[in-house]
């Protein structure tokens, strides 16, 4: 990181972004590390009657009540490795906070901006609506999700 | 406008509201009776403290009306007015329009002006023509005079007003006039910067005060006389040694005929900054006369000047909420730790669990106790009722006199919040249908002046907030009458009293015949049962012919806690709000009767009650092969449908924290809120009405749609 790389008008301070990686199903994502809260392990969620597959429940996140979100099935994977994936990233987005479970948490990664590419547009997965951007570090392609888009507005989870 | 300023602002505001409650305090208190004048001054004080400080503002309209007011209420302190009903009647219409002023200001809207016109033009009247005179006898002895003068005190003071005073809307006859009202008060002025008639500024003051004040009460009582106008004269104010009444030490040199010169230089040399003028000779002329007047003609003692009301502090509710959710999570990690203290199988008599048992106790009594910070009198609440009744009154030309009593009962604050419209409601159809009109309560015997009361009590755990009225009582032959022709009930129901009255909360139900501008719009009593209902509230009816009808809110003390009883459904803990449930029972094969192709209802006591599967219902599992044997909850709903709700068994009952789901989840069906149990686990708190009509009452195991999620 000795550049300077030029000046971009996208986030922080155009240098570089710091995204944490983690797997869902084999493959690796990652989301700003600034909308990352903490990271827990699994609870037993209290299910929510009605509400949509990938939601689990919620569970006490010291004294609020936090929905969890199956990130895999939310990406439209098959949940095959339940009782493996114990692990919650909790994010906020916008005011809302929602934990996400995924299956390890892989790294800290910093990627320059300019390393940053948009997506090509495949209109077959109808998950790839939730990658904002993707990258490659040592070979493997880090899908950067677009929170906004995983966590469906309030209020219309329930069917 | 900088940060800090708008947070004086703001404080001068949540002031505002303090002293309009103590401005309608004090006016009720007079036409409750009360002549002492005290009461009048509180009254006087509260509107001057407003003027004040919205004088400090800019906030001209509120100046203006609030002066006008204030000079009427001058009259009143004054003994030159009587306080009689149609002067009461006018003060409090006073006093309404002065909050909307206040309200305006704050919120920066528009103000109608077309109201004030009137109320200004009825004061007028009432003390234009006495405002000239402003006799000699225009403070009233006081009749309470102390026997034992304690220490007296005597203060020099000497003032000397900035032009910006005057600006500002202050008056310094009114500081003087508050001096008099704690001591005796002799005032000399003087002028010796004044110029001749033609070198005048006419907005700079060049008269300067020397004060005499001999009082009982410490400095710091004589500077709060000053507090408005602190920062806008030039103020010493020096204690005396000794009292010594007949010397005046402070003012060898002052020329001592200032006060027969001042009335011709004084009209000019003090700018008259508030809007209206008409009014402003009479004091600024009175204030020349008076100080020489006053020493001599009535060395008052006013014993009573008000001892600081109890000593408050003002929080910032999000701190309070912080305070009351933290207290919460001890609640519940107490409750985790009792548990795991179990779990070690500890002897009973280990100091653990004494010491855990003493820590129960303390986190109760703490929560009792931050529970209260967020408690508030009712008394706003009942104070903006007897505005409602007054206007609706006046609107339809009944009289009324609203009778409140347990003002100071208690309440959550966001309870007192929400109740504000549904008992707006509730008031305007007392009013509205409850009583009857003038010639119909004449004929019937009673008096004209119609009563409706509210009152407010604390009852086994929760409010209990009645609204009475001496009307009619319900016609329930009419009731029903209505009903049936709006197809609400079948025409052949037989229907008790009580069912009758309960027809009235049905959604579409008003008698009124012709729509009055009150009420009689359609949305009339099921929303105020709906919004008392959220509350987690009951309303109830008691209604006697031609004695009148009483409505019966019962109320939860607070919204953050709620009485449950934990039941287990499928693995999952559920808890079920205690005030729904009517009764528990566990089936036998003869309750349970097949109904549809896909239910069941219970008999109970000959009347059959649809059968739910709390399991199904949530979709956590399919219907059960047999109910018989299961344990069954009998929830109600307040328009008196019930259902019996099938659990696998009912763990415990206690007392849960509130958390809401709205905010990081979203609506759930049939669930209101969650809470944290004891384990740490979440478990969601049911909405039996929600549950109730969102049922499918798949109770029998063929296909269920109940199951499918998401």
């Amino acid at each position: 990181m000795t550049e300077m790389p030029k000046q971009f008008d996208k986030q922080q301070d155009g240098a570089e972004i710091e995204l944490l990686s983690f797997l869902v199903g084999e493959q690796d994502y990652s989301v700003d590390i600034m909308s990352v809260r903490e990271i827990r392990g699994g609870a037993t969620a209290t299910s929510l009657p009605h509400s949509p597959q990938y939601i689990c429940g919620v569970i006490n996140l010291r004294g609020t009540v936090l929905p969890i979100m199956d990130l895999a099935k939310r990406l439209g994977m098959a949940a095959d490795t339940e009782e493996d994936r114990n692990v919650i990233i909790v994010v906020a987005v916008g005011d809302r906070t929602v934990g996400l479970l995924v299956d390890a948490v892989s790294d800290i990664l910093a990627i320059p901006e300019e390393d940053i590419q948009p997506p090509p547009e495949i209109r077959a997965d109808g998950e790839q609506s939730f990658i904002s951007s993707l990258t490659i570090v040592d070979g493997r392609m880090i899908r950067i999700l677009d929170l906004k888009a995983v966590l469906p507005p309030p209020g219309e989870e329930s069917s | 406008m900088s940060d800090p300023m708008a947070e004086i602002r703001a404080s001068f505001f949540i002031e505002c509201e303090e002293l309009l409650e103590a401005l309608q305090d004090g006016l009720q208190a007079l036409s409750d009776g009360a002549t002492d004048s005290e009461t009048v001054n509180i009254v006087f004080r509260a509107v001057h403290s407003i003027k004040g400080g919205a004088g400090a503002f800019g906030l001209d309209d509120l100046v203006a009306f609030a002066h006008r007011f204030e000079t009427a209420l001058d009259e009143v302190r004054s003994g030159n007015l009587q306080t009689d009903a149609s002067v009461l009647k006018l003060f409090f219409q006073c006093a309404d329009m002065l909050t909307d002023l206040v309200h305006s200001s704050r919120d920066g809207s528009e103000h109608d002006k077309t109201r004030e016109a009137p109320i200004l033009a009825d004061l007028e009247k009432l003390v234009g023509a006495e405002d000239e005179q402003e006799d000699v006898a225009d403070f009233q002895p006081m009749a309470l005079s102390l026997d034992l003068p304690p220490d007296q005190n005597t203060f020099s003071i000497v003032f000397e007003p900035d032009a910006e005073l005057f600006a500002s809307g202050n008056e310094p006859l009114f500081i003087f006039r508050a001096l008099q009202d704690i001591g005796t008060l002799e005032v000399t002025c003087t002028h010796p910067d004044l110029p001749d008639l033609d070198a005048l500024i006419a907005d700079q003051c060049k008269l300067i005060w020397h004060l005499t004040l001999t009082t009982t009460e410490p400095e710091s009582t004589v500077r709060e006389a000053f507090d408005f106008v602190e920062d806008l004269c030039k103020l010493t104010i020096s204690q005396d040694a000794v009292s010594d009444t007949g010397a005046l030490p402070d003012l060898p040199a002052a020329p001592p005929a200032p006060v027969a010169s001042i009335p011709s230089p004084a009209p000019s040399s003090e700018p008259e900054p508030c809007p209206e003028p008409a009014p402003a000779p009479g004091p600024v002329a009175a204030e020349a006369a008076k100080p020489e007047n006053a020493p001599t003609a009535k060395p008052a003692t006013t014993a009573t000047t008000p001892v600081g009301a109890r000593a408050t502090v003002r929080v910032d509710l999000e701190r309070v909420d912080r305070l009351i959710n933290l207290v919460g999570e001890i609640v519940i990690n107490q409750a985790m730790l009792t548990q795991s203290v179990e779990e070690a199988g500890l002897p009973p008599n280990s100091s653990v669990r004494t010491g855990l048992e003493e820590f129960l106790q303390l986190t109760r009594d703490i929560q009792e106790s931050v529970m209260m910070i967020r408690a508030q009198p009712v008394k706003s609440l009942f104070q903006r009722m007897a505005r409602i009744v007054r206007e609706a009154s006046a609107d339809i030309g009944k009289e009324v006199h609203l009778q409140t009593d347990g003002e100071n009962t208690e309440v959550d604050k966001t309870v007192i919040e929400r109740l504000a419209d549904p008992l707006t409601h509730m008031i305007r159809n007392a009013v509205d249908h409850g009583l009857e009109n003038t010639d119909e309560r004449v004929a019937a015997g009673k008096p004209a002046e119609g009563v409706v009361s509210l009152t407010a009590m604390h009852r086994s755990g929760r409010v209990v907030i009645e609204v009475a009225d001496d009307g009619g009582g319900i016609d329930r032959k009419k009731v029903h009458q209505i009903a049936v022709e709006k197809g609400l009930v079948p025409a052949d129901l037989p229907l008790s009293d009580g069912e009758i009255d309960n027809l009235l909360f049905l959604p579409g139900f008003s008698t009124a015949r012709e729509i009055s501008n009150l009420s009689g719009r359609g949305v009339g009593m099921d929303v105020v049962r709906s919004a008392i209902l959220a509350l987690g509230g009951r309303i109830s009816i008691t209604s006697e012919r031609a004695k009148g009808t009483t409505f019966s809110i019962s109320l939860p003390l607070t919204l953050a806690v709620l009485d449950g009883m934990v039941v287990s459904v499928a693995n999952e803990t559920l808890v079920v709000p205690l005030n729904s449930i009517l009764e528990t029972l566990a089936l036998t094969e003869e309750d349970i009767r097949g109904f549809g192709p896909s239910s069941h209802v219970v008999n109970i006591r000959d009347t059959f009650v649809p059968l739910l599967d709390l399991g199904a219902e949530l979709g956590y599992r399919r219907p059960l092969e047999t109910y018989v044997g299961s344990v069954v909850l009998l929830v109600s709903q307040e328009d008196g449908s019930r259902a019996a709700v099938v659990v696998d068994a009912i763990e415990d009952q206690r007392q849960v924290v509130i958390k809401g789901l709205q905010d990081s989840y979203g609506r759930v069906p049939g669930i209101a809120a969650a809470t944290i149990l004891g384990d740490g686990q979440i478990a969601l708190i049911l909405d039996p009405v929600d549950l109730i009509t969102q049922s499918n009452g798949h109770t029998r195991a063929a296909p269920s749609p109940a199951f499918q999620t998401g």
